[in-house]
């Protein structure tokens, strides 16, 4: 499990985290969700030991992110945000670098490969050097490369970002199917619908505070079960029911332009922070 | 340190990739070196006995093996800026001084593969000479001063583009004043004192003396194994502080 007290960080006159307190349970697909620059990957750098918190306390699995460092690399695997694959090398001899990082076993590398390029459906490309795959392949080869080593915590920034809805949507089941193998994973992404789709709960982010955790389900009870979009004097406003019935009453004997659809966590973002989720 | 190897192992691959081309642009300079400085412009020079030639090449083995080492410091920017694979070994759990280690050791390999191109070169311009025991000393000790000062000034660079700036501001210098050329004992007083601070002066001192099946003083090895500590635990200090 992941248990964050406290955290922050501060570059110079930036307070990227001020004060986070949060906690993930084993086995659990947990979403951070947050706009560019609300301190969504410098979580992640000091979960996983790349950058120092400036103060607070962080654990995974019992391990100190400061303290055993070491022993947190070991527990976790990272796919980070920009593909970072070694372009001058095969698919293989990325993976075998990363199994060779994390002192496995030549025998075990080999075995583990095989068996990871089969999962992420990729295995006839193990020979092909990164730079002649697609960006959906290069993404879930970085996936396959982060679970090399076995890690029982599995850290996704932004996933899917850049990618076309199919291949997406392929991401989307390969990150359900580690989930149900007995991984916990930590998922950042502004996507909302990746976040409602995937995550058992989900975080929202701004500006370095943690400012709402539940349930999607929970998060969006709090609003009704439906929106209403309305234009009026060019701008966008959007309105809360419990019900279809009472949207509908709403708008009889109104003019104007109108749209009825189900409340997603977009709208509990925007009503919790006036502002919208966008990269 | 045992990620030392892994280090090593991906830096090997690299080169493994682009040996043809690594070969080939290794010996560009040392050719052009010894036709236009050995057999053009030296071709009747005589140094303490020795033909021009005989002079340069050992003088060319203690150039290249810098500037072959200090080249790590290049792959290690494209790594860590351009593809951004020094993340995945940050995140790998390996101490820093294991990545310090490999990607050092990746260095020196490089210069040795050079300085066994000048070999060769110096075979094809008809010049023997001894490649003994203290020759190979003086060339790893060097290797190691240039390799441990690329991984330094990696960490500490923000962009591709000032790393250029900082082989201009201490190799090319080096290069020319370190004794590779001339006999440093034929500039100014003042000037020879000044090249005492080089660590390429001592190199090329002690490769050209045991080249030349002379005894080398014992002073550049161990200046060189020194500065060569030195940048190396400073290494490790950048790479740390390259964290954040």
């Amino acid at each position: 499990m992941i248990r964050i007290e406290k955290l922050t960080k501060h570059y110079k006159t930036v307070r990227a985290l001020q004060g986070i307190d949060l906690q993930v349970a084993a086995g659990e697909l947990f979403a951070y969700l947050g706009p560019n620059g609300s301190g969504k990957t410098t979580t992640i750098r000091i979960l996983t030991g790349l950058s120092r918190p400036t103060s607070g306390d962080a654990y995974l699995h019992g391990f100190h992110v400061e303290h055993d460092t070491l022993k947190v690399k070991k527990e976790c695997g990272l796919v980070p945000q920009t593909i970072n694959l070694d372009h001058e090398l095969t698919v293989f001899e990325n993976m075998d670098i990363h199994g060779r990082l994390f002192h496995m076993p030549a025998r075990e590398r080999l075995r583990r490969i095989d068996e990871l390029l089969e999962y992420v459906e990729i295995q006839e490309r193990k020979s092909s050097p990164i730079k002649q795959l697609s960006g959906g392949m290069k993404r879930r080869v970085m996936v396959a490369r982060a679970l090399m080593h076995s890690p029982r915590i599995l850290f996704l920034d932004e996933p899917t970002v850049g990618l076309d809805p199919g291949i997406r949507r392929r991401i989307w089941s390969l990150i359900k199917r580690i989930q149900q193998a007995g991984a916990t994973i930590f998922l950042t992404t502004h996507y909302i619908e990746e976040a409602e789709f995937l995550a058992e709960r989900v975080a929202f982010l701004d500006e370095g505070r943690i400012i709402a955790v539940d349930t999607p389900h929970n998060l969006m009870a709090h609003l009704g079960s439906w929106a209403l979009d309305e234009i009026a004097n060019g701008e966008m406003e959007t309105t809360y029911f419990k019900d279809r019935g009472e949207a509908n009453r709403h708008i009889q004997g109104q003019e104007g332009s109108f749209s009825l659809r189900r409340v997603n966590l977009e709208d509990v973002f925007i009503f919790l922070t006036g502002k919208k989720v966008v990269p | 340190m045992r990620g030392c190897f892994a280090i090593y192992y991906r830096e090997l691959l690299i080169l493994k990739k682009k040996f043809f081309r690594q070969v080939a642009s290794m010996s560009v300079g040392p050719t052009l070196y010894l036709i236009a400085f050995g057999l053009g412009m030296g071709k009747d020079v005589q140094l303490d006995g020795h033909s021009y030639l005989e002079f340069l090449i050992p003088g060319l083995v203690a150039m290249n093996s810098m500037t072959q080492s200090f080249a790590i410091a290049s792959e290690i920017n494209i790594a860590r800026f351009y593809w951004r694979i020094f993340e995945e070994f940050q995140a790998a759990p390996i101490r820093n001084i294991a990545y310090v280690t490999g990607e050092v050791m990746a260095g020196i390999t490089r210069a040795l593969l050079s300085v066994a191109v000048i070999i060769i070169l110096a075979l094809c311009f008809g010049i023997v000479l001894s490649y003994n025991v203290f020759f190979w000393l003086a060339v790893v000790l060097n290797s190691f001063v240039f390799a441990s000062l690329a991984v330094c000034l990696a960490m500490l660079v923000k962009s591709h583009a000032d790393q250029a700036l900082l082989t201009n501001f201490f190799i090319t210098p080096m290069a020319f004043l370190g004794g590779t050329f001339f006999p440093v004992d034929r500039m100014p007083h003042w000037a020879q004192k000044a090249l005492q601070f080089l660590p390429l002066t001592h190199a090329a001192a002690a490769v050209r003396s045991a080249s030349f099946g002379q005894m080398p003083g014992w002073f550049s090895y161990v200046l060189l194994a020194a500065i060569g500590a030195l940048l190396f635990v400073l290494a490790f200090y950048c790479v740390n502080k390259a964290k954040d």
